[in-house]
């Protein structure tokens, strides 16, 4: 395949267009050529596959337009930001760095997301924050059914509303909604917040640049009921 | 004059469908209120390997002298889209099986064994320990539904990636770590609290169904500029149409698991009634590669059960290119003997068997983590019971036995490549086997099914 030899010392931002460069040579210069510092901007991604997956510098990537499954997949550094809609599994399996979806997000959005930042300005569709093991997911809008299913660790601040089973079988992850969830999934329970809570949450929100009041969120954690294997609990939760 | 009340009789009648392990598992059931579960593998009889025999050379094929000829083992893997395919000594390769379940010393054994006849070892849930990746030259990396410790780094340093769909032991199933096996280092590398228990998910987080598996595959892919092969691991189930999605999804090796592989902890249930045997699931699973026309171009590796040499000579007779071997392994590193050896002593382990309610032959206890043998723990006491040196020396042993057994049957079939072994060398001692490996029945031309 032929490489790309862009010359990186120019000040104005490296820039490709998805319609004349393949999704393959554009991954590869990310991976092989991006130096810390740098801002890529990729035009047409059209819904894109895959696409910034894997980035390991922090640099900056704009996309502009919407992508489809795994944008920014396993991120680790990289300031990624999608300027339109993003497809199943944005930032699944992050590790560190910052994902911004301006628009809204499919399903698994941050599925296994291990640190990092993601913060989806509009809603999430099913499954978001499921498997998350340590990043921190800011929702502007609303989320779907089944959002931190098994949540190990990290937070997903949600300012709309949650579909069904919200939490199920939550770990040690912490969830905060300032709308209604339909319902919670097993062992999820609503607690009480504290000062660390409300810090936390005047945090996050400020880095997603929303105003919200974080005394209008509430918190919800695991009931720990499910940590041991036990007999005598319902079989059917 | 007969007595009206009979004497006890002394004929002592057994149930067959009441045997002594169904009252005994009814009774249990009735005190505890709970299922059982342990490791290892289906305990039932199955059709298997031992089933067929090779027919050797006769007036109507030559054989090769046994311990003269060449007889090459070579195998690659990976060679549909990957740009660096597995090159091994051996096509005996060695099965996923997590940190945690064994210990760190373990998984580096095992690594340095598989260097050391030139074969692969792989990780399992849990992630990769730098110390495995450093012992083994070749190392396939698992992607599993927890994503337990799954990392864009590991994915880098490893040689080819397995995607895990399923197990042979509990196609459907998650993975179950009790919390006693939970030591920091395990938690930590897992992202959970230390004692608490580990479910691991049945369900990839982020994709569902062929079509996404095709986008997750691409993601790999381009994470690892297409470069590292791409396994699809399944547990044998419906492999005819299992296989043919994977390939369609666009895995350079699949991976079949039959009923008979292992586990470190699931329900007996599961483990004894899901899932078909490996004998059946090879048959199907070539027979897609066949229909799709990509049997030379997607590498079909076997496992769940595999043993012997002859075990291995049989499966690739049967269209596999590879088998991998977990029990086995274990087996090899001393599980279920009653010593263990320290500083070159062998010490009784029939003690802690015992506490366990087992005996050494019977014990399938890996989920408690207080392995007598020193295997399938994270206790910082049991754990030196397994040596890394007597572990590695052992477990190469096994290897090289397996893989002279192995060249011994192609070579007594007349092949110079033991991939040149095939179904044509093989006949079935039952029916069953014959009908499942679609082979004749030895001293008939008949196939069942046919
Ligand atoms: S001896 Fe150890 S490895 Fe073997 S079955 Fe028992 S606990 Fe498991």
């Amino acid at each position: 395949m032929e490489r790309l030899t862009l010359d990186a010392t120019v000040s104005k931002p490296l820039s490709f267009d998805l319609r004349q460069t393949s999704l393959r040579q554009v991954n590869q210069f990310l991976h092989r050529e991006l130096t810390a510092g740098q801002t890529v901007q990729i035009a047409h991604p059209d819904g894109a596959h895959s696409l910034a997956v894997g980035l390991t510098v922090p640099a900056e990537v704009n996309v502009e337009g919407h992508v489809g499954y795994y944008a920014a997949g396993m991120n680790q550094q990289a300031r990624v930001t999608i300027r339109g809609n993003a497809g199943p599994g944005v930032a699944e399996n992050m590790m560190s760095g910052r994902v911004h979806v301006t628009g809204f997000a499919s399903v698994s959005a941050g599925a296994s997301a291990h640190g990092g930042r993601l913060i989806i300005d509009g809603d999430a569709g099913l499954r978001c924050g499921i498997s998350l093991k340590g990043a921190d997911i800011v929702v502007g809008g609303s989320v779907g059914s089944f959002s931190a299913f098994m949540a190990q660790a990290g937070r997903l601040v949600i300012c709309g509303d949650a579909g069904d089973a919200l939490g199920d079988s939550l770990y040690e992850a912490v969830i905060y909604i300032r709308g209604e969830a339909k319902s919670l999934g097993a062992d999820a329970q609503f607690e009480e917040m504290r000062d660390r809570d409300y810090e936390a949450l005047h945090e996050l929100l400020s880095e997603a640049d929303l105003t919200h009041d974080p005394r209008s969120f509430r918190r919800i954690a695991s009931a720990k009921q499910l940590y041991h294997w036990n007999a005598n609990a319902q079989q059917d939760y | 004059m007969p007595s009206l009340n009979p004497q006890p009789s002394t004929h002592l009648e057994a149930s067959a469908g009441y045997d002594h392990r169904i009252i005994s598992y009814i009774q249990n059931a009735a005190a505890h209120g709970l299922y059982e579960i342990r490791g290892l593998g289906a305990k039932r009889r199955l059709p298997h390997f031992d089933d067929l025999v090779f027919l050797g050379a006769s007036l109507t094929r030559y054989p090769l002298e046994g311990y003269r000829e060449k007889c090459t083992t070579k195998t690659l893997l990976g060679t549909r889209f990957a740009s660096k395919p597995i090159e091994l000594e051996t096509p005996i390769t060695i099965a996923g099986m997590s940190f945690g379940s064994l210990s760190a010393t373990v998984k580096e054994a095992i690594g340095r064994a598989a260097t050391e006849v030139g074969t692969s070892t792989t990780t399992g849930d849990g992630g990769m320990t730098p110390e495995e990746r450093a012992a083994s030259k070749t190392l396939v990396y698992q992607c599993l539904p927890s994503r337990y410790g799954f990392n864009p780094d590991d994915v880098r340093k490893a040689d080819a990636i397995e995607i895990v769909i399923g197990q042979g032991a509990k196609p459907g199933g998650g993975g179950m770590l009790l919390g006693q096996k939970i030591n920091p280092r395990v938690a930590e590398m897992r992202t959970l609290p230390a004692g608490v228990d580990q479910r691991s998910a049945c369900r990839h987080p982020d994709w569902t169904g062929p079509d996404d598996l095709t986008i997750k595959i691409q993601e790999l892919r381009e994470l690892t500029d297409w470069e590292k092969p791409i396994y699809v691991k399944v547990g044998a189930s419906r492999p005819y149409n299992d296989v043919k999605l994977a390939v369609q999804a666009g895995a350079d090796v699949i991976v079949v698991d039959g009923m008979q592989g292992g586990t470190a902890a699931t329900q007996s249930v599961f483990i004894e009634h899901v899932g078909i045997p490996t004998l059946a699931a090879i048959r199907q699973a070539v027979d897609a590669l066949m229909e799709m026309n990509v049997k030379d171009e997607v590498q079909l590796v076997v496992s769940g059960g595999v043993r012997t040499g002859a075990d291995v000579a049989k499966a690739l007779a049967l269209g596999a290119d590879a088998v991998s071997i977990g029990q086995g392994v274990l087996f090899a590193l001393g599980c279920n003997s009653s010593t263990y050896i320290q500083q070159g002593e062998a010490h009784s382990a029939e003690a802690d068997y015992a506490q366990l309610g087992t005996a050494p032959g019977y014990c399938h206890h890996c989920h408690t983590g207080l392995c007598p043998v020193g295997v399938t723990t994270q206790d910082p006491i049991l754990e030196q019971r397994l040596e890394s040196d007597v572990g590695t020396r052992r477990l190469k042993n096994y290897l090289q036995t397996l893989n002279m057994e192995l060249t011994t049957l192609a070579r007594a079939c007349g092949k110079q490549n033991v991939h040149h072994l095939e179904p044509e060398d093989l006949v079935a001692l039952t029916i069953e086997a014959a009908a499942m490996a679609r082979l004749p029945l030895a001293g008939t031309d008949w196939i069942p099914g046919t």
